[in-house]
């Protein structure tokens, strides 16, 4: 699961307030290459929940689009940084859903 | 437990046990190894993607975040990425979402019902597509929630889901019409306004259903293909909006006292050389009751 569908992400479960951002407690990480581009960056940054990008230490710089090295470093964060095994938990009712090849268990249970 | 010839999936749903235990029968391990690697299911599903990605009428060169709803073994996302853009899939089958990462699908994968609704935040998404899936929604069991509501559910979630302007569209089979105003009802209540456009309505082995649905913006919908030598007497779109119009054209005549009617009454009369009030913009125009 890479950092940007983690950031997309909430908790839909029925009831939740705010489902997000839904924080991560990871065990196994790994990072890819994989193939920049600028102009997708650049659209997906006002998107973003950026609290959880700043608090990899990267800030956000008011003329970001033509800052190449910047959005490379966005991109590195977003797209090339990937949670193998772990979960996410709700900052509002504490449910958790486990991570396990990549792939996060978003199943609810009946009464949700 | 083993059911000729399927074996039951190891991953059980808690929530709607019956038709996607069905699902998760047809689609286990050796189901779903099959399925991907079957050349013409191949080819028919990158057709399928192609054409849902045309009707999606996306910016030019531009690499965008989209959604793939029942992305399966990834063969419909292949394609998106091939086309240049990012995606996520999602889907409730743990064995097809297994082929997928074994073929290393460059989107990332969601396990989940799409029937509970889609777990993102608003606005999110530049467009969806989803190639046969949708109709394991509409499939009902009495131990389940009904599926209008889950229909609803999706689509809801996926409304907020979409960035405005966004569009979606599923490639889907439908079992027959009642099904069909089921969905469009639910994709109507939801906030979406859209049709249905079919591709090469008269062949029987071609034809294909796109519902295409638009969040926010009201759009022109697109024309379904067609060969060359059809009868151009059967329509390929049907366009549904919210608006309930009155019976316009009853028995091909104009309705009674509309402008319309009044012109060619006009006209009429013109012709049987009746002396006839020459046409200004006054003509036909509406007058108040008491006129």
């Amino acid at each position: 699961m890479k950092l940007l569908t983690h950031n997309m992400l909430t908790s839909h479960v029925q009831g939740v307030i705010k489902g997000y951002p839904l924080i991560i407690k990871a065990t196994e990480v790994k990072v890819n290459e994989l193939e920049f581009s600028a102009p997708f960056v650049s659209r997906m940054i006002p998107k973003l929940e950026w609290s959880l990008i700043s608090a990899l230490n990267c800030t956000l710089i008011p003329d970001y689009e033509k800052d190449e090295e910047f959005l490379r470093k966005v991109h590195r964060i977003l797209l090339e940084v990937e949670v193998v095994e772990g979960c996410l938990q709700c900052p509002e009712s504490g449910r958790e859903f486990p991570i396990s090849k990549g792939v996060p268990n978003m199943l609810l249970i009946e009464d949700e | 437990m083993y059911i000729w010839p399927y074996t039951v999936s190891a991953v059980v749903c808690h929530v709607c046990k019956c038709v996607l235990v069905l699902y998760l029968q047809f689609y286990n391990e050796q189901e779903a190894k099959k399925y991907s690697q079957n050349s013409r299911m191949i080819e028919i599903q990158t057709q399928m993607s192609e054409r849902a990605v045309e009707l999606l009428s996306l910016p030019e060169d531009q690499p965008c975040y989209l959604l793939d709803v029942g992305c399966g073994s990834g063969l419909s996302g292949d394609y998106l990425s091939e086309a240049g853009h990012y995606w996520v899939g999602v889907d409730i089958s743990t064995a097809m979402l297994d082929v997928a990462l074994q073929r290393d699908v460059e989107g990332d994968l969601l396990l989940g019902d799409m029937g509970e609704g889609l777990p993102f935040r608003p606005g999110m998404f530049d467009g969806c597509i989803s190639i046969s899936a949708l109709q394991w929604l509409c499939n009902a069991d009495k131990k389940t929630h009904s599926p209008p509501k889950r229909l609803y559910r999706f689509f809801s979630t996926l409304y907020s889901s979409l960035a405005r302007g966004a569009r979606a569209v599923f490639q889907i089979y439908p079992e027959n019409s009642e099904q069909l105003e089921l969905i469009t009802a639910q994709a109507m209540k939801a906030g979406f306004t859209g049709g249905m456009v079919v591709d090469y309505p008269n062949s029987s082995k071609a034809k294909k259903f796109f519902l295409c649905l638009f969040a926010g913006v009201s759009g022109v919908l697109p024309k379904g293909l067609c060969s060359e030598s059809t009868d151009r007497g059967v329509s390929n779109q049907a366009q549904f909006t919210a608006q309930r119009s009155r019976f316009k054209n009853m028995k091909g005549k104009s309705v009674k006292k509309s402008k319309d009617w009044i012109m060619e009454k006009k006209e009429r009369r013109r012709r049987q050389g009746k002396d006839v009030r020459a046409d200004t913009k006054y003509t036909a125009r509406h007058r108040k009751p008491r006129f």
